[in-house]
């Protein structure tokens, strides 16, 4: 079989199986607990694979092994950060947020602050984390299309983000949190199966000897030894190992800040469901990224000539599916073309399940906290707020195309780095603050999101990836001046230090009483919101 | 405090200060749960933090340490040490779980259900409003 018929056989395939579930999914959703929570009543072990297919992005299968790839053993860094920046969001964060909020991640800080000004921060900061997220999967999208359509058409990747675009917004409008969680929790299996079976044949490859697949990679980049020591990519100068430290921060503590995720906790019905369902997503999420080092090094091992030269054109991204190709047998055979066709449709099944949860969250945040709270004052009826989720989730589809088209230079894992450097900065004080610190009030809660907000977004217009470098947002200016890519080490301080200062320069006094009801619900989950029975 | 929150808005007005919290924690159970959670969250974050910021600090600045070979030809410090943390990173999570169950759970579950009975209806109804 023709293998451009048969990826575009197995894409129609994913397209429909997600189509299918949403539709599905439709039917049981009545109200806007189903709708937003998925009814609160997944188990730990669903909500545990849907986190992971939530958060296992194209970021971490395509642009972590491209890194890796590109850049040997620097690479590994993001898999690592990644992971260990678990522990945040299990030790301080699920459980507590799974008793004190409902929908949004507004829900807790409005436990206690000034409705208003605490819901407008923290759904504009939502929104804002949740567009740079969406940016980096439509760009992967748009690359993964046009290499197996063999065409490297600008018109193709750009049509492409844009199919992307209309289809999350159907999941979102029709599917809810119901239609979003299956089409996660199908993605995480078929990525787990996907890409055990490259690496089985990676290692097979080399006779199951790590050792001889990182020595391969090592000589076949031409790079030696230093391909697999820490400082290939980051090592140049003083201003780059910073970049590395800077990233390194961003990643370990923007995953308890990312609203996408942080929703996921709303869709089980106890905190100890919540608990469950982030080992889950622990333990998958860690076999995977010891995978992605088995694809990186394997794709710098295996990969030669054009495809390793097609490689790096792409930033790293083309890496896994290239490496499927090579593994089935090389370009133009059968089994290669049969690969390269399953991992390209398991990515593109990633990116649509990953780009279902952004667009819920931030489009639930629109409704849910600027329009029924800011606008209406909590009148506005379920319907309605409903009604603008879907609206709203038809705006963020168009914005993020629009931003995705220029943004289609830039390695993916990176450009979530960015998503990961504003949520730490922007959200992770106010909900650490919130949980606990007994003075932190209103005034601190929106100087610590704005704060943490504008500065991590500021910095990255005044850098390099935005003007003044090669790979640069906006080529032929240069009005960088903030030296680092990741604005991390200096935006994350500067949130926290935001949320304290505006804290202790109020004058309101801290609402005690709320705050002893917040401590006693997030910990014992008493009167904390139950599950719908159906 | 509580008059500055709109009593439309529907995430306020379900449980707007209720004193059955305030009596929860007063009591002894509550404290102990509390100074249990946190005797193990705030060690636990420090160490794991630390640990993985002097990874990255080593990867940066220590590059000879680093790259001293361990096993064979190819395997170095900083891929054992990579994988340590992933290593470690299981290993809290699993410590985390076993603990919550045995020392964190039986309390919480005891303060809830007396929160049930002090607001003299079932808190399993509480979904709908």
């Amino acid at each position: 079989m023709d293998h451009q018929l048969l990826t575009t056989l197995l894409f129609l395939a994913v397209v429909a199986l997600t189509l299918g579930i949403t539709i599905w999914a439709s039917r049981q959703t009545s109200g806007a607990a189903d709708f937003y929570a998925g009814g609160r009543s997944f188990s730990g072990i669903q909500n545990g694979f849907a986190i992971g297919g939530d958060y296992m992005s194209a970021a971490s299968f395509l642009g972590i092994s491209g890194a890796i790839a590109l850049s040997g053993y620097d690479g590994f860094l993001y898999s690592i950060g990644f992971l260990v920046a678990w522990l945040v969001a299990l030790l301080l964060v699920a459980e507590m947020l799974r008793n004190s909020g409902r929908y949004t991640m507004a829900d807790q800080l409005a436990y206690r602050m000034k409705q208003r000004p605490v819901r407008m921060a923290a759904a504009t900061s939502t929104v804002v984390v949740s567009i740079f997220y969406l940016l980096a999967q439509m760009v992967g999208a748009g690359a993964l299309v046009a290499l197996l359509l063999g065409a490297d058409s600008q018109a193709l990747k750009n049509l492409t983000i844009i199919g992307v675009g209309a289809l999350m917004i159907f999941y979102v409008t029709i599917g809810g949190m119901k239609g979003t969680t299956w089409v996660q929790i199908v993605k995480a299996i078929l990525l787990m199966v996907g890409s055990a079976l490259i690496v089985v044949l990676v290692l097979a490859h080399f006779h199951f000897n790590l050792s001889e697949l990182l020595g391969t990679a090592a000589s076949n980049t031409g790079k030696g030894q230093a391909f697999l020591e820490p400082g290939l990519k980051y090592g140049v100068s003083t201003t780059s190992k910073i970049d590395f430290l800077s990233l390194g921060l961003a990643l370990v503590l923007g995953t308890a800040g990312l609203p996408h995720i942080l929703i996921r906790f709303y869709t089980v019905p106890t905190a100890r469901d919540a608990r469950k369902s982030v080992l889950w997503a622990i333990g998958l999420i860690g076999v995977f990224y010891l995978f992605t080092l088995v694809l990186g090094f394997g794709a710098a091992a295996m990969l030669k000539g054009d495809k390793a030269a097609d490689v790096a054109a792409s930033g790293g991204n083309l890496a896994s599916p290239l490496l499927a190709e090579e593994v089935g047998g090389g370009a133009g055979s059968t089994g290669g073309a049969i690969l390269l066709a399953f991992i390209a449709a398991v990515a593109f099944a990633t990116i649509l399940a990953v780009v279902a949860g952004l667009t819920l969250t931030s489009s639930t945040s629109v409704a849910h906290d600027i329009y029924n709270s800011v606008v209406k004052g909590g009148t506005a009826s379920e319907t309605d707020e409903i009604k603008v989720t879907r609206i709203a989730a038809a705006a963020i589809g168009v914005i993020s195309i629009a931003l995705a088209i220029p943004a289609q230079k830039l390695n993916i894992a990176f450009l979530v780095a960015l998503a990961f450097a504003v949520a730490a900065s922007a959200n992770l004080p106010a909900i650490v603050y919130n949980m606990f610190w007994r003075r932190f009030n209103t005034r601190g809660a929106t100087w610590g999101i704005y704060g943490g907000l504008l500065s991590s977004v500021g910095l990255v217009f005044f850098s390099p990836v935005v003007s003044g470098s090669e790979t640069a947002l906006v080529t032929g200016a240069d009005w960088a001046w903030f030296p680092l890519s990741n604005p991390g080490i200096i935006s994350i301080p500067l949130g926290f230090f935001f949320g304290w200062l505006g804290t202790v320069t109020s004058h309101e006094p801290a609402s005690v009483e709320r705050f002893t009801e917040l401590e006693v619900r997030a910990l014992t989950g008493a009167g904390a919101e139950q599950a719908v029975q159906h | 405090m509580t008059t500055e929150f709109s009593s439309r808005d529907p995430h306020q007005s379900a449980d707007r200060h209720d004193p059955v919290y305030d009596e929860l924690h007063a009591s002894p159970e509550f404290a102990e749960l509390k100074r249990r959670y946190r005797g193990f969250v705030f060690p636990a974050t420090i160490a794991f933090l630390a640990w993985y910021l002097l990874y990255v600090v080593l990867s940066n600045w220590a590059g000879g340490f680093m790259s001293t070979k361990v096993i064979g030809d190819h395997i170095n410090v900083a891929l054992v040490f990579g994988l340590l943390q992933f290593a470690t990173t299981f290993l809290i999570a699993w410590l985390y779980s076993n603990y919550s169950t045995k020392r964190l759970d039986p309390l919480a579950r005891e303060l809830d259900e007396r929160f049930i009975a002090l607001e003299g209806k079932s808190s399993r109804g509480r979904g709908n409003h």
